[in-house]
């Protein structure tokens, strides 16, 4: 897993709440048996019409907007836990999502993939929503280290939680397996004297 | 101190609290499908891990196979090669498969827990999120990402914060005509779709006590639709007949010895929960969704809401409703029971009773998906099959369908669908299908009418 600890870029505003995973890559898209390519295919059917043209009022496709930060309205990645809705954000060039509410699956499913979830209030989305639409170059500073999210030229900023743990593994690029396989010994411990199963 | 059925599943299973932060979860079976596991086979082998313990998972063929023709070779490429990919990971890592054709094969949720692979006190998980399901027997059971998937493969265990505990009260007589299907999706629509993120839900009071091992896994399985990663409902006597006898139950003196465990583990009196939510059966009716996530229900007889919010307009647009819009009479031209939610025995029970003697209209496509071989075994054995194709029905072979659409079973764009599915996102079905869900008993009777029609007034 790609290391994080900080990042400043501009960002997409996607003001849409709800955004489940299906629309993040739809199911016909999961017939692969890689992590590869996804990318190509994020939000297909919002980024493409049905003969298969650019929508160029979708903010992915308005050229007015660009970055590594996707800013999306309340409870995002809702739905199926298709982890491949994570590997087609990342794949787009994504590297943080910004909302007031994360699916919890999708938040793990962000997280195993360098992909930094950050939730913060409706009332600072509000703002940010404002700021971007208003100036599309509004450059946003992500510091993982001290958990904070500043709005550059604006004094505009949150802090936001994130799991110690998850963080080591991310400002260090490791993952759960890494951890999990130094732990058999007291796995096949537990296994011997689990008493649920009677 | 007092504990919660989830408490008492969850905390048996703790192998290690990591200072200040997730504790090891032990998981007792791991189901897989060919869709979310063939990238954790991968991650394994580049990386030179062993699967830790492959006789803890059971696989099975379901999201992306075809339900015609199943005898011959599957004919999207790419679907062909997903399936062939699953047989060989499970063949090389000494795993179970039901592949296709196989006579256990069937979705993951339908095929477990009709052969007793699915048991009360238990840790399941699947990279699915629909496996909230299992939670119907008062298992700890919930859907995961493919890097968690291949978490379990290296070492039976994930790295998890404790969810918080949600219960659900139900008490009272539900209305005739009200199914399992209408009670989740009234829940949902009172609820919203992220009132249980973060949290652990459990069912309560005596519309689930009197409820079918059937009907409490509709329930349990569309609890990830309002947030929550699982839903459970206390193991009982019903759980117990349930599994009994069936193949992989425990048998004779061990079977016993469980039915003992499994009685220990019902929520104590008095144990608190972090959010609570009351209901009374009698205010429920037949269900109808009417937008594009599972909280926007309303009961069949009711208009649709007005807010004044773009994401809501947005939906409604997509489905091409109007706010304050009544469904009934709406025309509909293709109706679809199944889905991991309703495609056992019961749902095919009730849709052939509806539709007994009675003609589908012209103008719909109706598709029986069956949940499972077996189901399917049991639909010709009781003699359903008859009632159906008498009343123009088409039955097909087991799997996920038009649930996902991954296969060739596609709402066409701009169609509207009334499915027993558990989810009406936009393009969900197909590009542009817009999916309505209900009951069986709902989705029968519009295949019949060839329009929404009001199933309230057949019971007065």
């Amino acid at each position: 897993m790609e290391k994080f600890t900080t990042l400043k870029s501009k960002a997409i505003p996607l003001n849409v709440a709800n955004i489940d995973t299906d629309q993040i890559i739809p199911a016909r898209f999961l017939k692969a048996t890689d992590k590869k390519g996804f990318g190509d295919n994020v939000f297909k059917d919002w980024r493409y019409n049905e003969s298969g043209d650019l929508k160029s009022d979708f903010p992915l496709n308005n050229p007015k907007y660009s970055g590594s930060i996707l800013v999306a309205a309340n409870n995002f990645g809702c739905g199926s836990s298709r982890e491949h809705a994570a590997w087609a954000l990342v794949g787009y060039g994504l590297k943080v999502i910004i909302s007031s509410f994360f699916a919890d699956i999708f938040k793990a499913n962000a997280l195993n993939n360098g992909l930094l979830p950050i939730q913060v209030s409706e009332t600072f989305l509000e703002k940010l929503f404002k700021l971007i639409e208003s100036d599309p170059n509004t450059i946003l500073t992500v510091n993982l280290e001290t958990q904070s999210l500043t709005v550059n030229d604006t004094g505009l900023s949150s802090n936001f939680d994130i799991d110690s743990y998850k963080k080591t593994c991310l400002v260090n690029g490791y993952d759960d397996i890494d951890y999990l396989i130094n732990q058999k010994e007291k796995i096949k411990a537990f296994e011997l004297q689990k008493t649920h199963l009677p | 101190m007092k504990k919660t059925l989830f408490d008492k599943v969850w905390d048996a299973h703790i192998v290690e609290s990591v200072a200040e932060g997730p504790q090891i979860l032990y998981i007792d079976k791991h189901l897989i499908h060919e869709v979310t596991s063939p990238q954790a086979f991968n991650e394994l082998k580049q990386r030179e891990i062993p699967i830790f313990r492959p006789q803890q998972i059971v696989a099975t063929a379901d999201h992306n196979t075809p339900t015609k023709d199943q005898h011959l070779p599957v004919k999207d490429e790419l679907s062909r090669n997903q399936l062939e990919e699953l047989s060989k990971n499970c063949a090389e890592n000494n795993i179970t498969l039901y592949k296709l054709g196989h006579k256990y094969n069937g979705i993951v949720h339908v095929m477990a827990p009709e052969l007793g692979i699915t048991q009360p006190g238990m840790t399941m998980v699947c990279g699915d999120s629909h496996t909230s399901t299992h939670g119907a027997f008062g298992a700890i059971a919930f859907g995961i990402g493919t890097s968690q998937v291949a978490q379990v493969f290296a070492s039976q265990c994930l790295l998890l914060k404790k969810p918080k505990s949600l219960r659900v009260t139900v008490n009272g007589s539900l209305n005739k005509g009200v199914l399992p299907k209408d009670v989740i999706l009234y829940i949902i629509s009172k609820l919203g779709t992220n009132s249980g993120t973060g949290f652990f839900c459990e069912y309560a009071g005596d519309v689930f006590e009197n409820m079918s091992m059937e009907g409490r896994m509709t329930v349990c399985n569309m609890s990830i639709e309002m947030g929550a990663r699982g839903g459970m409902i206390a193991p009982d006597q019903t759980t117990f007949d349930y599994i009994a006898g069936r193949e992989f139950a425990p048998k004779g003196i061990a079977f016993d010895k469980k039915v003992a465990y499994w009685k220990t583990l019902p929520t104590d009196p008095g144990a608190q929960f972090d959010k609570e939510y009351f209901f009374k059966a009698e205010d429920i009716a037949p269900m109808l969704t009417y937008g594009t996530n599972p909280g926007m229900g309303i009961k069949i007889t009711e208009t649709i809401p007005v807010e004044d919010n773009a994401s809501f307009e947005k939906s409604l647009e997509y489905m091409d409703f109007n706010a304050g819009e009544s469904l009934l009479n709406k025309p509909i031209n293709y109706v679809f029971i199944g889905s991991c939610t309703n495609s056992r025995i019961e749902d095919f029970r009730v849709a052939a009773n509806y539709v007994k003697g009675k003609q589908k209209a012209d103008n719909v496509t109706a598709w029986l998906v069956p949940g499972s071989r077996q189901v399917e075994a049991q639909i010709k054995a009781e003699g359903l099959q008859t009632v159906f194709e008498a009343a123009g029905f088409e039955l097909r072979q087991p799997g996920c369908s038009a649930c996902l659409a991954m296969n060739d079973d596609k709402i066409p764009q701009g169609e509207y669908c009334v499915s027993t599915s558990n989810r009406n996102f936009e393009g969900r079905q197909g590009p542009g299908a817009r999916t309505i869900l209900a009951s069986p008993l709902v989705a029968a009777a519009t295949a019949v009418e060839g329009k929404i029609i009001d199933i309230t007034q057949q019971f007065i």
